[in-house]
Formats: structure tokens, sequence, C-alpha cells
């Protein structure tokens, strides 16, 4: 009877393979060679030898890495916390006022711009940011003169941009939350002569606060994973000016070859993905009944 | 109430063409043949631009690699998935809760964070540049949200269907195959979507992963245009942009149809 019940579980065994040799593996991996001296070529290649935490105390002694650190959080606050977030919301909120012509054109621009393929995103806002770019056009036109973007203010460019890009996502959760509150709570407080903000602050946001929490991990996990954005933008220049830790990791492991560093970076990146990641999963188990 | 409906508007907007701005050198610099950087109404539209993309080497051949990718990802995808969500979903098993909630954290994992030990782990498995081996990781990077998701629309067939086929003497993979899963197609289209436009776009995994030029997909290959010396063929990166993006658009817009735009949160938010 026992077998049986194990039997009925040998479906699930093609997934927990895949998932165990793709992702736990690279994950374990990843921390042991952070422990080595393992490189892409020579030596260090075929035979890594154990350092200790010899990659780790580099990384803190190092200048690149705290600086990498602070960006990624910089980057993550300024364009998924706020941008992101904030933007999402005020527009999903417009949207429950404005004409249905209106918010559904927007609605379209700016799902687009989340549906298009990344490298597509990322080019169209290299074009966008660049000294001779639309929004430097766009100052002109108003009598102003734009700086280079993206060597004067890298990190505000691909602040700017991944709002752009990711504004979509907390739209839609939104959306969705706003539609659940209930229109008569809402009226109700309209009698009570609440205003417009305070309706907001007391009953709106109370109602869909689990929706916020589950957005704000969520983007928060995927725009610490963002690459491709800021690699083809800046290349995480000038001077390491925009290379927030996945730059930082993959010009360790891959442009100087050091694999041993480059993991210790990537492993740092894993704990914050983990930590996010354990939080989000509780917010769910908690919001279920 | 008119006059805060039409603030709302205008605040739209202005968000709209903020929104919008990027989007529109990409349509005009398409077809412009002299396309810079800068958003400007072409003097001499052409299709040139189109013309000039659509050869074996710079389109179709990465455009091949993408479809060959994608679709063998999201086959991947499928199969694992389905197995993997029929006993979750018709057994209650200790195990189960577990499982999902495992599963639930892997969809949150970031993945550009083990890019590096994947590269380690394909340089020591000999797997570098191996369509297959990328097709099979690329797969285990959305087979979370595809189990979460695939498990969510088993869930909403009804159990008793499926006893009549117990009783006529099934086994639990033919009536799976026999009774569920024709009921579920919807859900299967869904997911096999959701996946291949993830994998459509993924930039970064064949990037890292397909060394040869002949393997590599339009998210890659399309960096050629970057030319050398800093010297960008704009028009031509626009044009190939437009036509890279095309097929991911048509498939977001039939699936949002059918199950309204928030189906790519179905798996992660809802829970």
């Amino acid at each position: 009877m026992t077998i049986r019940r194990y039997l009925r579980l040998l479906p699930v065994v093609p997934s927990v393979l895949l998932l165990l040799l793709f992702l736990l593996a690279p994950v374990v991996w990843s921390f042991y060679a952070s422990f080595t001296n393992a490189a892409l070529s020579g030596r260090a290649a075929r035979d890594p030898q154990w350092v200790g935490l010899e990659n780790y105390v580099r990384m803190f002694s190092d200048d690149s890495f705290p600086l990498a650190a602070w960006l990624t959080v910089v980057f993550v606050a300024a364009s998924a916390v706020l941008g992101q977030n904030v933007l999402g919301l005020l527009i999903a909120l417009l949207m429950t006022r404005s004409r249905r012509a209106v918010s559904s054109w927007v609605g379209t621009v700016v799902v687009a711009a989340w549906v298009l393929p990344e490298i597509v995103a990322a080019f169209a806002a290299y074009a966008y940011f660049n000294r001779d770019g639309t929004l430097n056009q766009m100052l002109a036109f108003f009598g102003g003169q734009g700086p280079d973007w993206l060597y004067t203010f890298p990190l505000v460019a691909i602040i700017l941009a991944n709002t752009w890009r990711g504004t979509a996502f907390s739209m839609l959760v939104y959306r969705a939350a706003l539609a659940d509150v209930p229109q008569d709570v809402s009226e109700a407080a309209l009698m009570d002569g609440a205003q417009g903000w305070q309706r907001l602050a007391f009953i709106t946001l109370p109602l869909i606060r689990s929706s916020i929490a589950t957005n704000l991990m969520l983007i928060t996990l995927q725009t610490l994973a963002v690459f491709t954005l800021i690699w083809v933008m800046t290349a995480g220049g000038p001077a390491n000016a925009s290379t927030t830790l996945p730059v930082l990791a993959y010009q360790e492991a891959f442009k100087f070859g050091d694999i041993g560093y480059g993991t210790a970076v990537a492993s740092v990146l894993i704990v914050l993905g983990v930590v996010f990641g354990a939080v989000y999963v509780r917010l769910l188990r908690e919001q279920k009944p | 109430m008119s006059r805060p409906r039409f603030a709302a508007d205008i605040a739209l907007a202005v968000i709209g063409f903020c929104f919008m701005a990027p989007l529109l050198w990409l349509l005009l610099a398409a077809v412009d043949p002299q396309a810079g950087y800068q958003t400007a109404l072409p003097s001499a539209p052409s299709m040139e631009n189109f013309g000039a993309v659509l050869t074996p080497e710079l389109l179709y051949q990465p455009l091949a690699n993408s479809f060959l990718l994608s679709a063998g990802t999201a086959a991947v995808n499928l199969v694992a998935a389905v197995l993997a969500a029929y006993p979750l979903s018709r057994y209650q098993s200790r195990f189960n809760k577990p499982f999902m909630y495992s599963v639930l954290f892997g969809t949150s994992l970031p993945v550009t964070a083990i890019m590096v030990p994947v590269y380690g782990l394909f340089v020591q498995l000999q797997l570098l540049d191996s369509m297959v081996a990328t097709i099979f990781f690329m797969a285990t990077t959305t087979l979370p949200m595809a189990i979460w998701m695939m498990k969510n629309f088993m869930d909403s067939v009804p159990l008793e269907l499926e006893e009549a086929a117990w009783m006529d003497g099934a086994s639990s993979m033919t009536a799976l195959r026999a009774v569920v899963l024709p009921l579920m197609r919807h859900g299967l289209g869904v997911v096999f979507i959701f996946v291949f436009i993830q994998a459509w776009g993924n930039f970064f995994v064949p990037f890292i992963l397909l060394l040869s030029t002949a393997k590599q997909p339009a998210a890659v290959s399309i960096f050629s245009f970057f030319g050398q010396h800093g010297a960008i063929a704009y028009g031509q990166l626009a044009a190939f942009s437009i036509l890279y993006s095309v097929p991911v658009l048509l498939l977001y817009v039939l699936v949002s149809r059918s199950v309204g735009s928030s189906f790519a949160l179905s798996g992660s938010v809802k829970g």
C-alpha cells in the first residue's frame, strides 16, 4: 500500500531531476567555487585550488564590490520600489477614473514596453537616452539642454529605463487588486465626506496591502536580476558607475576570467534572492485562508 | 464629477506619451534608411532597412534558432509540468505542500545570479554550445512557474470525470491523457505560449551558453548590427527588432484575449 503511494509520485521525478540538476546544483556549486581560485583559462582552470575565504576577503577590501552593492540597492529602490511600484499604482488608480479610450490606449503602450523582448527594449532605451537621442531632442524643444545621460548620469538613465520597462507588471497587479475592492466601501466613505486622498490612504491602500506586499517582493527580485538592460545601455560603465551585482559577477567571471571571484559575487546575489524569495513565500502563505 | 475625470485623462495621457516616446524611435527608424538615434519623421521613408535584413544569415537562421530554442523549451516544460502537476493535483500527500512551496520559491530565484555557476557546470559536463542542453536549462528556469500554473489549471478539472475512467479500468496515466488533458487544452496552450514568450526574449542564457554563431538566436545575433568600430546600422537594427518582436507581441495578444491580461500573474500573485 505504501509502495503504491510512492509510485503515484513517480511522474514528479522528471521535474525534480531537472530542478536538482539545473537549479540546485548550480547554487551549491556556486558556493563551493567561491572558495576556490577557479579560472576561465590557465592552470587554475584545470586544477582549481581551495583558497578559503580569500575571495570574500577580497570582495570587501576591493572597491568595486561595495560600490556595486550600493548601486544595486539604489537601482532596486529607485526603479522598482519607487518607480515601477508607485507609477504602476498611480496608473491603475487613474484608470479607474478616466475615459475608457484613454485608459485602454495607455494600458496598451505600457504593456508594449513590457512584452517587447528585453534586448529590443534595451536598444530602444539606449537610443532614447543617447546624447542626440529622443529625450534630449524633447528637452531641446522646450529650450533646455540635456546632458549626455549614458556618460554623465548612467545610473539615472538605467533607473528610468527599467521603470519604463517594468511598470506594466505593477500596473496589472494593481488593476486586478483595485477591481476587487468593493464599490460600496469606498462609496460609504465618500458619503461620510472623506476626501480623495483620505479614501486612498485609509480605505483603498489597506484593502490592497497584500497585493502591494507581494508585488514589492516580486519586482524587487526581478530588478535584482536585471542584466541585459544595463549591459546594452552602459555595459556597467563609465568606470563602474552603473555596475550592479549581476554585471560585476559577469565581468569578473567572463571578462577577467576569475570564476572563483565571480561566483563569490554571484553567491551574495543568490543569498539576497533566497532571503527575498523566502519572505515572498511567507507572505503568500499567510494570505491563504 | 467630470472635472476629476478630465484631470485623470490628462495625467494618464501624459504618462502614455512618456511611455510611447522610446517606442516611437523604433517605429520611425525602421522605415528611415538614414536613421540615427534621433527621432525624426523619415525624409524618404522606405522599406530598405527591412530589405537589408531579410537575408538567411541575418534573419532567417537566428529566427529559426529562436524558434527551435523557444519551442523546445516550451515542449520540455509542458511535458514535465503536466506529469508533475497530476499527482500534486489528484492525490493528497504530505509531500504536496512542501513541494509546492519549494516550487513557488523556485519561481523567484534570480536567474542571472546562477549564470556564472551554470557556465561552470556546463564546462564540467562538456555541454557548452549544445542547443539541447541549453533548452533543458531554459526549461528548468521557467519550470517552477509552469508547474504552478499547470496545477491551478488541473485543479479546475473535476475529479469525478476521471473516476468513471478508473472504474473502466484505465490507469491514472491513461485517465490523464484521455480525460484530463483534453479538458484543459486551453490551460496547456496558455502555459506553452507563456514559456515560449519568455524563452523567445531570453538574451542572457544563450549569450553565455551558446558559442557558435550558427546556433545563436535572434536575441544574441542582434548584436551584429552594432558593427565593428562602433558603427551602428540604426535603421537595420530597428527593422530587425520589429521583425523579431512581432511573433511574441502576437502571441501575447492571443493569450491576453482569451485569458485576460492578468494571465501572466496567475501563477505568481494569486498563489
